[in-house]
C-alpha cells in the first residue's frame, strides 16, 4: 500500500513537472495547431487528411519556408469529440503566433467560433463547419471556402435535375439523406427542405447514431421500403463503408447513390467490402497524384525518410484534401506577407491575407497545385468563394472524375446564410461589421 | 499523533453537530478552500484554470449530483448525460427567451454598480436554478419507476431517458432556437457585472463562477445527507423494506432524490454548454458522460462529498495530464533511439494506462478515494505507532 502511495505520489509530481514546462517559443516560425484524430472510428479519415496537411508543410520548409518564414506544427488528438477539441485548441493556442486552426469536426468548430475570436485566430473551415460563416460581416474570422455544404446540397441536386431532365421532373420524386446524427450531418437538411417547397420533391431524413454507425440495417431495410430515387450521403468516419455495403446489399442502383466529399475518399469504398462501382461522391479538387505538388512532396519529403504516413496514399482523396487545407493557408500567408512585409504574421494579418485571398489559375499552377486548389477568391463579405463541385465515380479501382464544375445555387443560399447569420448576431449582440 | 479527536470537547449541541467537528478538518477545509479561491487564480496558467480546473468542478457539481442518487439513495441511474443535456438546453432556451427580468415580470432590477461590482446582475443565476427545477421536475418523471423496479432494472429504465431527451432535442428544432445544424451557441452571460461565461470572459471569472456554485452544492449535498431527508435515503439505500417498517416513505424519499439529483445535475449541464464548450449541442452530452459521471462516483467512493470531488478530478484530469506528459516525453524517447512517438500511439497509451489505474484501484480500494483518504487519517492518528 505504501509502495502504491508513493508511486502515486512520484506519478503525480512528475505530471505537475511536465505542466509547467515552458513552450518552446521560436519567433520566426509560424504555428499550426493541429487538431487531428488518428484514432477511433473517425480515425481512417482523419489520419490521411493530417498526413496530407503536414507533408505540405514539410514540403514548403524543405523549400526554405514561405518567404523565410518557416512553419511549425503540433498535433493534438480530439478523436472528434467536441470537449476534447475544445481542451486542444487551448493547449495549443499559446505555443506560437497561430496561422490558422483547421479542427475539420463541425462540432469543434461551433464550439471554437467565439474563442477563435476572442483569441484573434483565423479558423479555416475548409468546406465544413457553419454554413452562414460563409457571411463575412457576422463571422470576420472564420473562412469556409471554397464551398458549404448548403452550396454543395445545391450542387448535387442541380446534377440530380440535370439527369431527372428538368425540375418539371422531380414532381413526386422521393430523394433520401442519409446523414450522420451530428451537427455535420444535419448542416445540410434546411436547405434541402427548403428546395424540397420549391421543387415538389419529397425529402427523407434517414440519420444514423454516432453509437451505432457500423449498424445500419434497420435503416437500409427502411429505404429498401420507400424506395427513394435518389439517396445523398452526409457521412464520416466508419459510416461510410458501412452505407455503401447495405447500398449494395439491398441493390440500390450505385449511380443514384451520391455522397458529398468527406463521403467519397478511398477508405470508405474499399473499406466496404463488396464492389461499390458506380458509386458517386462529391469533390472539389482532382483525384491522383497528376499535379506537380506531388512529385515534389514524394522527392523531397518521401524519399528524404520523412514522410508523414505511407508514401502510397499520396494522390487519395483525403490526403489531397489535407494537402489542399495547408496549401490554402501557406497562400493566404503569402497573400499577407505581400501587404505587411516578410515576417511571421499576426492573426489580424492572416485574417487580412485569408479576406484578400485572390487565387488565380496561374497562381494555382506556379505552386504545382493545379487541381488540387479551385480558383478562389475571397472577400469581407462573402467566405465561401464561388461554390461549385465536381462529381466522381468509384470504378473499383480508384476514383474518376466525370463532370465539369457543377456551381451552387448561390441565389438560394445565399439568402439562407444571410438570415441565419443575422439570427446568430441579434442572439449574440454581435455588432455586424460594414464592408463597403 | 498527527491527526486526533483527543482533547477535543463539544459543550454545545452546535458544536457537537457541526459539519467537522475537529478543529483540525476545519482548518484543513478553510485552507483549501482559500488556496482555491485566493491563490490558484492567480498563479495558474489559463489553460490550466479554463480546462482543468474549470471542467474538473463542473463535473464535479454532476458526480455530486449523481452521488445523492446512487451513493446515498442507492438508485442506479444511467441518465446523467441526457439530465445534464436538458439543464444545457433550458438554460439556454430561458437566456434566449428572458435575457433579462423585465423581458419575464416586466420589472428591472435596479442598475447599482460600485467600481465595477453590481450587486443586482443575477438573472443568470435565476435562469440557472430555473433550468435546475425544470431539470429536477423531469428527473422526478424519469424516477418513477424506482418505485416499482431497482438495481440494474432502473438502471435500464433510466437509460430511456438518455435516448428519449437527446432524441427530443434533435428532432425538436425549436430547442436550438431552428439553429440549422442543431447547434446553438450559448450566448455570454454575467454575474454581479463580471463576464462569467463566454469565450471572451477571462478564465479566472469562469473558474470562480464554478468554485462557487460547486462549493454551494458540496455545502448542500453534505447538509441534505445529514438531516431527515439524507437519513431517509440512507435508510431506503441500505434496507428498503425496513426502513418502510420503520415510517419512512419509500415514494418520498426516492423521488425527493431523485430531483435534487437531476437539479444539480441540470446545473452542471448548463456550465458544461455555457462555460466549457460555449455551445449547446446533443453530442457533448453522450451515453459515455453518462457513464463518466458513474464512474467518478464510483472511483471517488459513494455516499461521499469527498470522493465526488475526488473522482471527478481522476477521471477529467487524469486522461489529460498522461497525454501532456507522454507528449512532453517524446524528446526523451527520441534522445534513447525509441523514436517519436506518434499521437495515436500516446493516445492508446493514454486509453490503456487510464484503464488500468481504474482497475488497480477499483482492486486496492473497492470504496473509492475517500476510504483510502480514511484510511490515510487513521495512520496519522496512530503515527508513529503502527496501531
Amino acid at each position: 500500500m505504501k509502495k502504491a502511495l508513493i508511486g502515486t505520489a512520484a506519478a503525480v509530481a512528475m505530471l505537475a513537472g511536465s505542466l509547467v514546462a515552458p513552450a518552446e517559443l521560436a519567433a520566426e516560425e509560424q504555428y499550426f495547431p493541429l487538431l487531428s484524430y488518428r484514432t477511433g472510428p473517425y480515425g481512417a479519415n482523419g489520419a490521411q487528411l493530417a498526413n496530407g496537411q503536414i507533408d505540405y508543410m514539410k514540403l514548403i520548409n524543405a523549400k526554405g519556408g514561405v518567404n523565410g518564414v518557416m512553419l511549425r506544427w503540433e498535433e493534438c488528438e480530439t478523436g472528434y469529440k467536441t470537449d476534447v477539441g475544445v481542451e486542444c485548441y487551448e493547449r495549443l493556442k499559446g505555443n506560437g503566433p497561430v496561422a490558422a486552426v483547421s479542427p475539420f469536426s463541425t462540432g469543434i468548430t461551433y464550439a471554437l467560433l467565439e474563442k477563435a475570436v476572442a483569441d484573434e485566430n483565423v479558423l479555416f473551415t475548409m468546406g465544413y463547419g457553419r454554413t452562414s460563416a460563409a457571411d463575412g460581416r457576422v463571422f470576420p474570422w472564420v473562412f469556409n471556402f471554397p464551398a458549404t455544404y448548403w452550396s454543395q446540397a445545391t450542387s448535387i441536386m442541380s446534377y440530380i435535375i440535370d439527369q431527372e431532365g428538368g425540375v418539371e421532373n422531380l414532381q413526386g420524386k422521393k430523394i433520401g439523406l442519409v446523414l450522420l446524427d451530428h451537427p455535420y450531418g444535419r448542416e445540410p437538411i434546411p436547405t434541402l427542405e427548403a428546395l424540397s417547397k420549391d421543387m415538389g420533391f419529397e425529402f427523407l431524413q434517414y440519420p444514423v447514431p454516432t453509437s451505432s454507425m457500423s449498424d445500419q440495417k434497420s435503416l437500409w431495410l427502411d429505404i429498401r421500403r420507400a424506395k427513394p430515387d435518389w439517396i445523398m450521403m452526409w457521412g464520416w468516419g466508419a459510416m461510410n463503408p458501412t452505407a455503401i455495403k447495405e447500398a449494395s446489399l439491398i441493390r440500390y442502383p450505385m449511380d443514384r447513390f451520391i455522397g458529398n466529399w468527406w463521403a467519397a475518399a478511398e477508405v470508405d469504398v474499399r473499406g466496404s467490402g463488396v464492389p461499390a462501382e458506380g458509386y458517386i461522391g462529391a469533390t472539389f479538387h482532382d483525384v491522383g497524384d497528376n499535379a506537380g505538388v506531388f512529385a515534389e512532396i514524394r522527392e523531397m519529403v518521401h524519399d528524404a525518410g520523412n514522410g508523414t504516413g505511407p508514401a502510397e496514399e499520396l494522390g487519395e482523396v483525403l490526403y489531397n484534401r489535407g494537402v489542399a487545407n495547408s496549401a490554402f493557408v501557406v497562400e493566404a500567408m503569402y497573400t499577407a506577407m505581400a501587404e505587411f512585409g516578410n515576417k511571421v504574421l499576426t492573426g489580424e494579418e492572416m485574417r487580412w491575407g485569408f479576406e484578400n485571398l485572390n487565387l488565380t489559375e496561374e497562381r494555382i499552377a506556379e505552386m504545382g497545385l493545379t487541381g488540387i486548389l479551385p480558383p478562389t477568391q475571397v472577400s469581407c463579405e462573402n467566405h465561401e468563394g464561388s461554390p461549385a463541385i465536381k462529381l466522381q465515380r468509384w470504378d473499383g479501382e480508384q476514383w474518376e472524375i466525370f463532370t465539369d464544375w457543377i456551381p451552387a445555387m448561390t441565389d438560394v443560399v445565399r439568402p439562407l446564410i444571410e438570415a441565419d447569420a443575422a439570427q446568430y448576431a441579434s442572439e449574440n449582440g454581435i455588432e455586424v461589421r460594414s464592408c463597403s | 499523533m498527527l491527526y486526533r479527536e483527543t482533547g477535543v470537547f463539544h459543550s454545545t449541541y452546535a458544536e457537537d453537530q457541526a459539519v467537522f467537528k475537529l478543529p483540525l478538518d476545519r482548518y484543513a477545509v478553510w485552507i483549501t478552500v482559500a488556496i482555491a479561491i485566493f491563490v490558484i487564480p492567480l498563479v495558474a496558467s489559463n489553460y490550466v484554470l479554463s480546462d482543468l480546473l474549470t471542467p474538473f468542478l463542473i463535473m464535479s457539481i454532476a458526480a455530486l449530483g449523481l452521488n445523492v442518487l446512487t451513493g446515498y439513495c442507492g438508485q442506479l441511474s444511467l441518465g446523467t448525460g441526457a439530465f445534464m443535456a436538458l439543464g444545457g438546453f433550458m438554460t439556454y432556451k430561458l437566456v434566449t427567451g428572458f435575457p433579462t427580468a423585465s423581458a419575464l415580470f416586466g420589472v428591472t432590477l435596479p442598475d447599482i454598480s460600485f467600481f465595477g461590482f453590481e450587486p443586482f446582475d443575477i438573472w443568470f443565476v435565476f435562469m440557472l436554478i430555473a433550468a435546475g427545477l425544470i431539470t429536477a421536475v423531469v428527473g422526478l418523471l424519469f424516477g418513477l419507476p424506482s418505485l416499482k423496479i431497482k438495481g440494474l432494472y432502473l438502471a435500464i429504465t433510466t437509460l430511456a431517458a438518455q435516448f428519449f431527451l437527446l432524441w427530443l432535442f434533435i428532432k425538436v428544432p425549436w430547442f436550438t432556437n431552428y439553429s440549422p445544424a442543431g447547434i446553438a451557441p450559448a450566448p455570454p452571460q454575467t454575474l454581479f457585472g463580471f463576464d462569467v461565461t463566454g469565450a471572451a470572459s477571462p478564465e479566472a471569472n469562469r473558474y470562480l463562477f464554478v468554485l462557487m456554485l460547486a462549493i454551494l452544492a458540496a455545502v448542500a449535498v453534505k447538509n441534505l445527507a445529514r438531516c431527515s431527508y439524507g437519513r431517509s435515503w440512507m435508510a431506503i439505500r441500505d434496507m428498503d423494506i425496513a426502513a418502510e417498517i420503520i415510517g419512512i416513505s419509500p415514494t418520498f424519499a426516492k423521488l425527493s432524490a431523485f430531483a435534487f439529483s437531476s437539479f444539480l445535475i441540470g446545473i452542471a449541464g448548463a456550465l458544461w454548454a455555457f462555460v466549457k464548450i460555449n455551445s449547446v449541442q446533443t453530442d457533448a452530452y453522450t451515453i459515455l458522460l453518462s457513464f463518466q459521471v458513474l464512474f467518478m462516483v464510483i472511483i471517488g467512493g459513494l455516499g461521499t462529498v469527498l470522493g465526488s470531488f475526488l473522482g471527478a478530478a481522476f477521471v477529467v484530469l487524469t486522461p489529460i495530464l498522461l497525454n501532456i506528459s507522454l507528449t512532453s516525453l517524446n524528446p526523451l524517447f527520441v534522445a534513447i533511439g525509441l523514436g517519436e512517438i506518434s499521437i495515436a500511439m500516446i493516445k492508446h497509451i493514454e486509453f490503456m494506462v487510464f484503464g488500468a489505474l481504474i482497475i488497480f484501484f477499483l482492486i486496492v480500494e473497492p470504496h473509492g478515494f475517500a476510504r483510502l483518504w480514511q484510511i490515510a487519517k487513521q495512520k496519522m492518528r496512530t503515527w508513529p505507532f503502527p496501531y
